[in-house]
């Protein structure tokens, strides 16, 4: 490896300048603010968890984790997604007493990029999960309190897709039958290469009608017809009860009032996170080229945690909303108060009295300024406190 | 008003078909098309923005989303394993990723070198086959390894054949068939919906027609 700068960090690792870090601090305040008010509650979980717990049980793929060892040499990650450090917390300490848990975080995830170093290998998400609810209300007020957060954050342009991994995998198996089938298939969807899963489908050895079947199953996408759609695309009934937790939720999201032109079904959608189980979803917004949020019902996650019970959650990417978003908060105006010696203490009394008025003030010696101009620049307000007393100027 | 829509299209030997081909599909592109030389190029009348990129880079514009659509060959799309919709077959520009050599030669035993502008489908490939090959990275003129003992195969797209034959070397095995594809950013598959399903749907129509002829 070639000699580092001074200046340089590891690969994917960005610092946060001031006009950034008010922005991702405001946004990360209203949404907090929405999932308060929804009544979910705040936890941090540790940076660091094992690898053979968090590690293992959450779905980020192994040559992303960041791993290093401890002084007792079991293997460490660096949380690559909060799900899997909620869940454990929630079954091994939060879950004895009530039930179901409603609990939120923005907290900086790690995931190590493969490809194209700049790509950021650490960064915040800021997402809810619901646990021990297994009811489609549960899933609705996940989709609810997403559109509210995102909406209360200033997004206007977005969609919400929603499938079912249930779905996908119940009707893949009736026409597939093994496993091993049903996965070949799958996979094609994860790579989202329909050229691919017509192919396969192309030389399988089924009935016209079933391959079909399989070949419809790539359109159905859209709004609440595509449930119909589906419906006509099952035979003996395998997978009816996913379209039906599908259409209990369009209606569940109809009497939120929030379904309009946000949410679409998109049943070929399947994600990297394998613990999902039931309906999931991701959120596109213009200007952005990838997801900003995703979440889905993770019904057996919280079992790998010795507690068997049903989950749904979501997280928001802040640096792509803040892209979204398009606007970096301007600089809160500042005001400064240049003083010399002699009239210290007068610069004193006046910056404590506009600071006790919510006034942001800079107090500085002009002995410590080289550049006046280029200085004075920089604050809404500056007062001159400087020489003998009595003649106070403001530029 | 259409949406607007931006399409990255490959520069140089997959061009001139997949404009035909859009042509077909009832768009109207304008004459210059061709033979311009400006990268951006506007038609006002569809309300498209096409790009023009190079063939390898075409799926980097359409993961980013500055591309809503774009036409890559799979070979490309083989190498670069972008997260992007790879909806439709266009069938043009057929030909096949092969493995290629001086006739009647061997791997070296020692340290068998292989030479190609797909570093990432031939080390793949030969890491299936169970050998343990050295992967050199080359831009173009790939078939000069072998001849000035680069390398002792090279992995390539082999079109006609003629290439090969020219420069003396024969082809070992194939890998895989190519053709180019039609590929879709995820969010504008969402976001622009309407107006890339029948987009898609358009070409989709010539392919069939193609097809049955």
């Amino acid at each position: 490896m070639s000699r580092l700068f001074m200046f340089e960090k590891p690969l994917g690792m960005r610092d946060t300048l001031p006009g950034l870090y008010e922005t991702k601090h405001k946004v990360r305040h209203v949404i907090g603010d929405v999932m308060k008010k929804w009544g979910y509650q705040f936890i941090e979980t540790p940076t660091l968890e094992y690898y053979e717990t968090v590690g293992a049980a959450s779905a980020i793929l192994e040559n992303q984790l960041f791993k290093l060892l401890d002084q007792q040499g079991h293997t460490l990650v660096l949380r690559p997604d909060m799900t899997s450090p909620i869940a454990r917390v929630a079954a091994s300490k939060m879950l004895k007493e009530i039930t179901p848990l409603r609990l939120a975080y923005s907290a900086n995830v790690y995931r190590a990029q493969q490809r194209e170093g700049g790509r950021p290998a650490e960064f915040e998400q800021i997402g809810v999960e619901c646990i021990g609810d297994h009811t489609i209300s549960a899933d609705g007020e996940g989709i609810a309190l997403l559109i509210s957060s995102l909406e209360e954050s200033g997004l206007k342009n977005f969609q919400i897709s929603v499938g079912h991994i249930g779905f996908v995998k119940e009707f893949f198996t009736d026409i597939l039958g093994t496993e091993d089938r049903v996965n070949a298939l799958t996979t094609y969807l994860y790579e989202k290469n329909y050229v691919g899963y017509r192919e396969h489908v192309k030389q399988l050895p089924l009935s016209s009608i079933d391959k079909q079947r399989l070949l419809d199953f790539l359109s159905l996408r859209g709004g609440e017809e595509v449930i119909e759609a589906a419906n006509a695309l099952l035979e003996n009934g395998k997978g009816r009860n996913a379209l039906d937790n599908l259409k209990q939720l369009w209606e569940t999201l109809t009497d939120y009032g929030q379904v309009g032109d946000r949410v679409k079904f998109d049943l070929s959608l399947v994600s990297h996170m394998s613990y999902y189980t039931g309906i999931l979803f991701e959120v596109y917004a213009d200007q952005v080229g990838f997801p900003i949020a995703s979440g889905g019902r993770y019904d057996h996650l919280l079992s790998k945690f010795g507690k068997d019970t049903g989950a749904t959650g979501f997280a928001i990417r802040l640096d792509r909303l803040i892209e979204a978003l398009g606007t970096i908060e301007a600089r809160e105006p500042v005001e400064c108060i240049l003083f010399s010696a002699e009239r210290r203490k007068e610069a004193y009394e006046l910056a404590f009295e506009k600071r006790s008025s919510g006034i942001k003030v800079v107090l500085q010696d002009i002995n410590g300024v080289e550049n006046l101009d280029a200085s004075t620049e920089l604050y809404e307000e500056v007062t001159m406190l400087v020489g003998k007393a009595g003649k106070e100027s403001s530029l | 008003m259409k949406e607007p829509l931006t399409i990255a299209m490959p520069k140089g030997r997959i061009f001139e078909e997949a404009a035909a081909l859009l042509r077909e599909a009832g768009f109207k592109l304008p004459p210059e098309f061709d033979d311009s030389r400006k990268l951006i190029i506007d038609v006002e009348e569809e309300n498209f923005r096409f790009i023009l990129a190079k063939p390898m880079d075409v799926p980097t514009y359409v993961e980013h989303g500055v591309a809503d659509l774009g036409i890559a060959g799979k070979d490309v799309m083989l190498e670069e394993e972008r997260d992007v919709y790879e909806v439709l077959d266009l069938k043009i520009s057929q030909c096949y990723l092969a493995v290629a050599g001086l006739p009647n030669t061997k791997m070296n035993d020692v340290a068998p070198k292989i030479a190609t502008k797909y570093p990432n489908v031939a080390s793949t490939y030969f890491r299936e086959q169970g050998e343990q090959v050295e992967i050199i990275k080359l831009n173009g003129s790939i078939e000069l390894a072998p001849l000035i003992g680069l390398a002792d195969r090279i992995v390539d797209i082999v079109s006609t054949g003629r290439t090969l034959v020219e420069n003396g070397l024969v082809e070992y095995e194939q890998i895989v068939d190519i053709t180019s594809r039609l590929i879709v950013n995820p969010v504008s598959y969402r976001m622009k919906d309407k107006r890339i399903s029948e987009l898609v749907e358009k070409i989709a129509d010539v392919l069939k027609q193609k097809a049955t002829v």
